[in-house]
Parts: C-alpha cells; structure tokens; sequence
C-alpha cells in the first residue's frame, strides 16, 4: 500500500456522513461609487490611487512621483518609450534591478482594493515582486464590489498563475507591527484609466 | 517572490485544505487576513496551477493525525481552522505566555486542541493551560467550538490515563475529605490549627502557593460552628 491509498482509505473509515455542498455562499456589496471605494481601500493598505484621464497624464503623474528614475520597464504599449530595461529575460534572476514597473490589471475588486493579474500581464511571475516601486493601470469599468463577483468574472485556471495583489508588499507577522515593503514591492501606485 | 525564482517549488499542505471549487475562495479570502491582522485581504494571493517553463512544482498532501481526528466527532469541527490566528491574537493566556510555551508547531487555543491527537501524553498539559473564558470560539471566523474543545479533551486526556499523579492523588483524595462531613470538618480544623500555631509548616518555598502570596489569616472558628453556637443562643 502506498502512502497514498493509506491516506485516502483512512480519511474514508473516517468520513462523517456528506452534507450538500452549500449553493448560496454569496452575497452582493453596493458601494455608491466603486472607484472611491476602490481608492479608500487601497490608500487604507497603503497603495495610492490616481484617477486619470489618459496615458499622457500617467506619465506626467510618473514623472512627478518617480524623477528621475532609471531601470524602468512596462508592458504597456502606449507607455513604452518610459522603459530603459525590457522584461524580455530568459532567467527572471536576471530581472533583480528592476526599480519600477508598469503593469496592467484587468480585474481590480473595490472592498479590498485587490487587483488580479496572470500571465497576460506578467511576462515572468516574479516581476510584481522583484520590482521596487509597481505601477498598476486599471479601467474603471473592471472595478467589482466584492471577491464574489471577481470570482464570478474569473477563470482562474486560465494561465499557469495569477495572483490578487492589494497594496505594496507589507507583514504584520511579527509582533502585530506593520512593514510596508516585505517581501515585495516597496510601493504601489494604481492610475485608474475611464 | 521566492517560489517564482527557484528552480524547484515544493508546496505541503494538509487534506483538510481543499475545498470544492475556486469560487470559494471568495469566501476564504475574506476571512484570513482579517482575522489575522486586520487587512481587508492577503497582499498577495497567489493561484498556482503549473509550473512556469523550466520549473519544477509539487504538491505533497500531508495527513499528519488529521484522518483520525475526522474520526473523532467531538474533535472533528477543529480541521476546519485556516489558521489566522484570531484565537491567539483574544486569548488571554496566549497574549501573556507566547507562542513557545506551547511546545508544539501550532501554539495557542487552536493548538491546544490539534496537538493532542498527535501526542496525547506529550501534549496532555495544553488543554489545562486554558481558562475557558470562551474568547477563541467567539472570534473564530470558521466557527469552531474551541474552547468546548478543550474542555472535552481535559476529560478524554484523564480518562485515559494521562493526569499527573500528584493530581490524579491529590483529586482522590479530595474526593474521599469531600465525602465524608466527619473527615471534612476534622481537615478544617487540623487546617486551622495548622496556620495559627505551626505556620513555618506551610510557609515554607516547598508550598508553591506560598511562593506570590502571604497564606490567610485563619479563622477561629468554621461557618458551622459558629452557625451550631448562635443557633442554640
């Protein structure tokens, strides 16, 4: 007997009898304004939200918030000619310099200001992470209420990986005390398109 | 960031993590963070399906005790902890002693009650070291009775057999004092004698009461007598 059919035959001597799988486990949220709410979660996790009419406003914003910034890169087209370092690497070790990067996200959630991306819009898994200070470009009309309708709108298994990302990396493990800037990016800044 | 780097990612996870369908996860994702350290959500929530090209993923699927705790209806309900940590976070016992003093992986009230279907004899202390008050199972997002839980096992872990035996000795012999109105009413007495004119005998570093505190002053006389005397008056 392996290991397996061990533990598969003792979780079945020991199974309680099956209850129907609950159908109803969801609930909707109403927010007056999805794009506020969205902001005031994210500022309250430590990200900041811009709302922005176009792409000539981001940058102006990026070059006021970031002056001056070497190793950039983006896989935003219309954002290109920002980049100085292409995410285009064999080995994502090689992606270590990285200070900024701009992304997209194409399902951002307005109770937790979290935002999924997958491998559409990570050309390497570890870029939101190894990157210093991430840019994330949203559209108002991908913001939803609540992780329900996200995961309503999601096909999660549609790429090897994606992940919801709330806020610049932070840990409060230790002592209940709050560092922003763990174990990934040191800052999120998220331009909210129409 | 380190599984997206390294040539090789091994995940572990307990049989009692998976859940039916991915949606559920909206129900999962609300709960953790916000029970653990008050953030609306986890800042990363990784969904993990495939290895990235050149890499290689396992899954190992531990049990580790949990199909036997499923067969143990009184305990069953405590595999449904995602461990956030809410009931560490309320318990006043856990606030004052850490995390350590709990000799086991998974320390605090849910701890308490995991650790002794591993090892009961080894971890037979840990549902005494409780007061009961109840402020894990009131925080606890799942809803487990925790502290139900403990109280339970205090009775399975004497039961079979794991009581300290100056407890399991003491406890019979309050029993035996307890039962008879004779013998109780001659401890009382021996006891107050003892304070009023030998007092050296439990005043000493070998009472551990005595180690924080001054014993009381003892009464002359016991509720009884004094009822027995002025009931006659």
């Amino acid at each position: 007997m392996t290991t397996r059919e061990k533990i598969l035959a003792s979780i079945q001597a020991n199974q309680p009898s099956l209850l129907p799988l609950p159908e109803q486990f969801t609930f909707t949220t109403t927010y007056p304004d999805l794009t506020k709410q969205f902001s005031d979660s994210l500022a309250f996790v430590g990200g900041l939200a811009v709302v922005v009419p176009d792409y000539t406003a981001i940058e102006a914003h990026l070059k006021e918030h970031y002056p001056a910034l070497t190793n950039v890169a983006t896989t935003c087209p219309a954002l290109a000619h920002l980049a100085d370092v292409t995410l285009d690497v064999t080995d994502p070790h090689d992606l270590a310099g990285l200070n900024l990067t701009i992304i997209e996200g194409p399902l951002a959630v307005a109770e937790n200001a979290a935002i999924w991306v997958d491998e559409r819009q990570l050309p390497h898994r570890v870029v939101p992470m190894i990157t210093q200070y991430l840019v994330i470009i949203i559209r108002q009309s991908t913001i939803v209420a609540n992780m329900h309708e996200a995961y309503k709108k999601l096909q999660v298994n549609a790429t090897g990986f994606g992940t919801f990302i709330s806020g610049p990396s932070k840990t409060a493990d230790i002592e209940q005390s709050l560092v922003i800037g763990a174990h990934g990016a040191r800052s999120l800044v998220v331009y909210i398109l129409p | 960031m380190g599984a997206h780097l390294a040539d090789v990612h091994i995940a572990a996870m307990g049989f009692e993590k998976i859940i039916p369908r991915a949606e559920h996860l909206g129900v999962y994702l609300r709960l953790l963070a916000r029970s653990a350290t008050g953030q609306p959500i986890t800042t990363f929530s990784s969904h993990f399906h495939r290895p990235r090209p050149d890499q290689e993923m396992h899954i190992v699927i531990v049990d580790n005790g949990r199909s036997r705790q499923l067969g143990r209806p009184d305990f069953r309900n405590s595999l449904k902890c995602i461990r956030c940590a809410a009931c560490m976070n309320t318990c006043p016992v856990y606030r004052r002693s850490g995390g350590h003093s709990y000799h086991s992986a998974v320390a605090g009230p849910i701890g308490s009650i995991l650790a002794p279907n591993l090892d009961m004899k080894q971890n037979a202390d840990l549902p005494f070291a409780s007061t009961l008050c109840g402020s894990c199972s009131n925080v606890c997002p799942v809803k487990i009775d925790i502290h139900d839980q403990l109280y339970k096992w205090r009775q399975v872990l004497m039961q079979e057999g794991y009581g300290p035996t100056a407890k399991t000795m003491s406890m019979k012999a309050m029993a035996t004092v307890l039962e008879s109105p004779r013998l109780y009413r001659m401890a009382g007495k021996v006891g107050r004698g003892v304070l009023r004119f030998a007092p050296v005998t439990v005043e000493n570093r070998f009472n551990p009461w005595y180690n924080q505190r001054e014993m009381p002053e003892p009464p002359t006389e016991s509720f009884r007598d004094w009822y027995v005397n002025n009931k006659k008056a």
